[in-house]
């Protein structure tokens, strides 16, 4: 049975990942701080979808402790899905740096120590599937969250490449660029109904796009021509704009 | 097998096995679609009906339908607020979409959380899926449990589960049903929680032989006003255990429970269904049926004279691999084919249940089955939850809502009883669009609804007067012996509670011990008199 390590397994995002992947008869590893909150979800896992499931301590911003995280995992992944991401307060973050750099640790820094460590690893095996949540936020840097922004932009660039240097060793990488998401990072933020995703509309896409060995896809799919819109608009009335 | 090979076998077979293969080569369409299909047809025909038969009341129905058209538009161009953010409230109402309240809703996933809501809040009642008609699971503060809904473990060798109280009965049937158990009870619909069935102690088709959901309930934990987890079972805490099955919520909040299944050989069911011409007929059935695991009766309650009481009552037993007639259901005994659900996706305009036209559906609805006599193999789904295919059927009701009045009569009087309500209903011109009968066995607890005798459950949309009306008839309920549904309930007043359910003062006495000053309350608790 094939084996799934979900990154950053707390949030709703992930959860519904793990849910949609269980479902198709996966094994899953949740890997997140904190993992004790996540205790419940293991069983959970395997007595509804007949799987076996397992729950691993993993920090994102403890780079040192990711080559032994990943050589201690009870079970080599087949796939591993990078969802953790830290969308901080961009006017925080403008003017305490340590909130800057928290989020370009999280959303790239962090995600690029680890998947460096699977990518060696699937690339010696021949084998594997690497799945990133980057964001749309990441297509063009926008005065309300570019640190943000850019940090997701600077992790698509990343999966890009190693899809390019990867894709001669039969191991896939898949990118994936949610829109609006209704989660508990997004709680409280006023998101509009048509353009907003239930977390398990995207878990179901992202399996859709891992069958189908998609490279990028965006869910929901009309971020693709919103973004598309938005990546043309000529730099002098973009800077002009209150997006 | 190719179609020729199929029919070559068919001319060269038996009578009774071409019937048999008659059925597997082609066969007979879906009964729940059909059901749907007849109540579309029936509302259809009964709206044109008044529309161009009565030309009196037919302009006004015009000028109506035009308004609601109207105000239809009006909506779909001025978006709805779902909640009203500003001050935290949430718009709900429970399945009868009667009474709609502005409430505060707390969610939690973990017993530190809910133990913080429940130490810091008053006036709360927790909330599972929302399923009771009326005001049950309503208050200032509603705890929701829908997020708590974890499975904790299961053992498929002695048919033992545990969950969380916000598991509904439908994926914990998803997970048993493969593995061979079903549940020993279950309602009329499988999206309800585990902790709300505790609650409200549901029964089902299964009440005169299985008895109520918590006689199958081996144990659960319960959080009381002071935050403190206690777990209850017949053997431990046995007095806090009676007290909060069926006790509507008002001992605390249900967190966990282990449930004792039941062993199946098949996710399906050998039914008949017996066509009966009026009530005493069909109460008769009812008593030759007792040996049946399960038995319930649809009534078309809008027949008079000697055709009063007319329905369907259907009985059935789990199917056996052997009873199955398709080689797929033989194959694969345990696991059903996902169908395809319908969906009702928005209030239908009051004037879609009018007289005329439940009296096509029920008219249509009786003479559909010819024969006095049917038996049939359905699935679980169909056998249990024929309404659940439907999402939201509650908003054929229209936006005002609707109530069940459901009651319960000892059975020495049912006979009598249930002849002079349906008489009144039918003299009234009140429209019940459903109404189901059902005989009963014993329950425990202190506020059990079930007793050896018939229930009734009607449907009625919400129309000025309908309140007035039921008052009226829970004063022959009352003269009777009988009582009202509690989980049902939304109009029943004090004096009704207090004199139908016998052991109600000592209820409050003994929740005043568990639940202090009444942190746990609901509307209802408040309008029947426990909490007030």
């Amino acid at each position: 049975m094939s084996h799934v390590l979900i990154l950053g397994a707390a949030s709703d995002m992930a959860q519904a990942l793990a849910y949609k992947f269980a479902a198709e008869g996966f094994d899953i590893t949740l890997a997140a701080r904190n993992s004790g909150r996540l205790a419940d979800v293991a069983p959970d896992l395997e007595i509804r979808h007949g799987i076996s499931a397992g729950v691993a301590e993993f920090d994102a911003l403890g780079f040192a402790g990711h080559a032994d995280f990943y050589t201690n995992l009870p079970h080599p992944p087949d796939v591993v899905i990078c969802v953790f991401g830290y969308l901080g307060t961009q006017e925080t973050a403008q003017s305490n740096f340590a909130e800057a750099k928290k989020i370009i640790d999280t959303n790239y820094t962090g995600a690029v120590s680890i998947l460096n460590i699977v990518a060696n690893d699937f690339e010696q095996r021949g084998s594997g599937t690497i799945i990133g949540i980057s964001s749309v936020a990441g297509d063009r840097g926008r005065q309300s969250n570019y640190l943000y922004g850019s940090a997701k932009a600077a992790f698509t660039a990343y999966l890009s490449g190693l899809r390019n240097r990867l894709a001669k060793k039969n191991v896939h990488v898949l990118t994936v660029k949610p829109g609006f998401v209704r989660t508990k990072m997004t709680a409280g933020m006023p998101l509009p109904g048509p353009v907003t995703a239930k977390p398990s509309r995207v878990a179901a896409d992202v399996f859709a796009a891992f069958q189908k060995q998609r490279n990028v896809v965006y869910t929901m799919r009309i971020w693709q021509l919103i973004m598309l819109l938005i990546r043309h608009i000529p730099e002098p009335i973009f800077k002009r704009l209150n997006l | 097998m190719s179609k020729r090979n199929r029919l070559t076998k068919y001319a060269n077979a038996a009578p009774s096995v071409q019937r048999r293969l008659c059925r597997q080569i082609c066969p007979p369409p879906d009964n729940r679609f059909q059901s749907v299909a007849l109540l579309l047809l029936g509302a259809l025909l009964g709206a044109l009906a008044m529309l161009f038969l009565a030309p009196k009341s037919g302009k006004a129905t015009r000028r109506r339908l035009k308004e609601q058209a109207g105000n239809l538009a009006g909506k779909l161009k001025t978006k709805r607020p779902a909640a009203t953010q500003k001050s935290g409230l949430s718009r709900i109402s429970n399945w009868g979409n009667y009474p709609q309240t502005e409430v505060k809703v707390y969610e939690f996933e973990d017993i530190a959380t809910l133990r913080k809501i429940v130490t810091g809040t008053n006036n709360i009642i927790a909330r599972g899926n929302g399923r009771c008609y009326g005001d049950s699971a309503l208050a200032a503060n509603v705890i929701s449990s829908l997020k708590y809904n974890k499975f904790l473990s299961f053992d498929a060798q002695q048919g033992i589960i545990r969950c969380q109280a916000g598991v509904l009965l439908s994926e914990l049937l998803d997970v048993v049903v493969p593995q061979g158990w079903f549940l020993p009870v279950t309602p009329g619909t499988k999206k309800i929680t585990v902790g709300g069935a505790i609650a409200s102690d549901v029964h089902g088709k299964s009440q005169h032989k299985a008895g109520n959901f918590s006689d199958h309930v081996v144990a659960f934990d319960l959080m009381l006003g002071d935050g403190s987890v206690v777990t209850c079972s017949k053997e431990e805490n046995p007095e806090l255990y009676w007290t909060t099955c069926g006790g509507m919520g008002l001992t605390g909040v249900v967190l966990h429970a282990t449930l004792r299944l039941l062993p199946v050989e098949t996710a399906y069911f050998k039914q008949e269904s017996i066509k009966a011409k009026n009530l005493q007929e069909l109460m008769d059935l009812f008593e030759e049926s007792e040996s049946w695991p399960y038995s319930v009766a649809w009534i078309d309650c809008m027949t008079r004279g000697k055709n009063m009481g007319r329905g369907i009552l259907m009985r059935g037993r789990h199917a056996r691999v052997s009873d199955l007639e398709k080689p797929a259901q033989r194959q694969n005994p345990l696991r059903l084919k996902s169908k395809m659900g319908l969906n009702v996706p928005f209030f239908m305009p009051g004037f879609v249940l009018n007289p005329l036209s439940m009296k096509i559906f029920n008219t249509l609805y009786f003479h559909r089955q010819r024969a006095r006599q049917v038996t049939s193999v359905v699935d679980y789904n169909a056998f249990f939850y024929p309404l659940d295919i439907i999402s939201n059927w509650n908003r054929i009701y229209g936006k005002r809502g609707f109530t069940q009045y459901q009651f319960i009569l000892p059975k020495e009087s049912s006979r009598q009883g249930m002849q002079e309500i349906l008489q009144k209903i039918v003299d009234r011109g009140m429209v019940s669009f459903l109404a189901v009968l059902k005989l009963y066995g014993k329950q425990h607890g202190y506020l059990p609804f079930a007793m050896e005798g018939y229930s009734l459950a009607l449907d009625f949309p919400i129309v000025d007067g309908l309140f007035e009306f039921l008052d009226e008839l829970d004063q022959i309920v009352l003269a009777y012996g009988g009582r009202l549904y509690l989980t049902k309930d939304v109009r029943m007043g004090r004096d009704m509670f207090m004199q139908s359910y016998p052991n109600a003062e000592k209820f409050i006495n003994h929740l005043k011990q568990i639940n202090q000053n009444f942190k746990f309350r609901s509307y209802q608790s408040d309008r029947i008199g426990i909490t007030q």
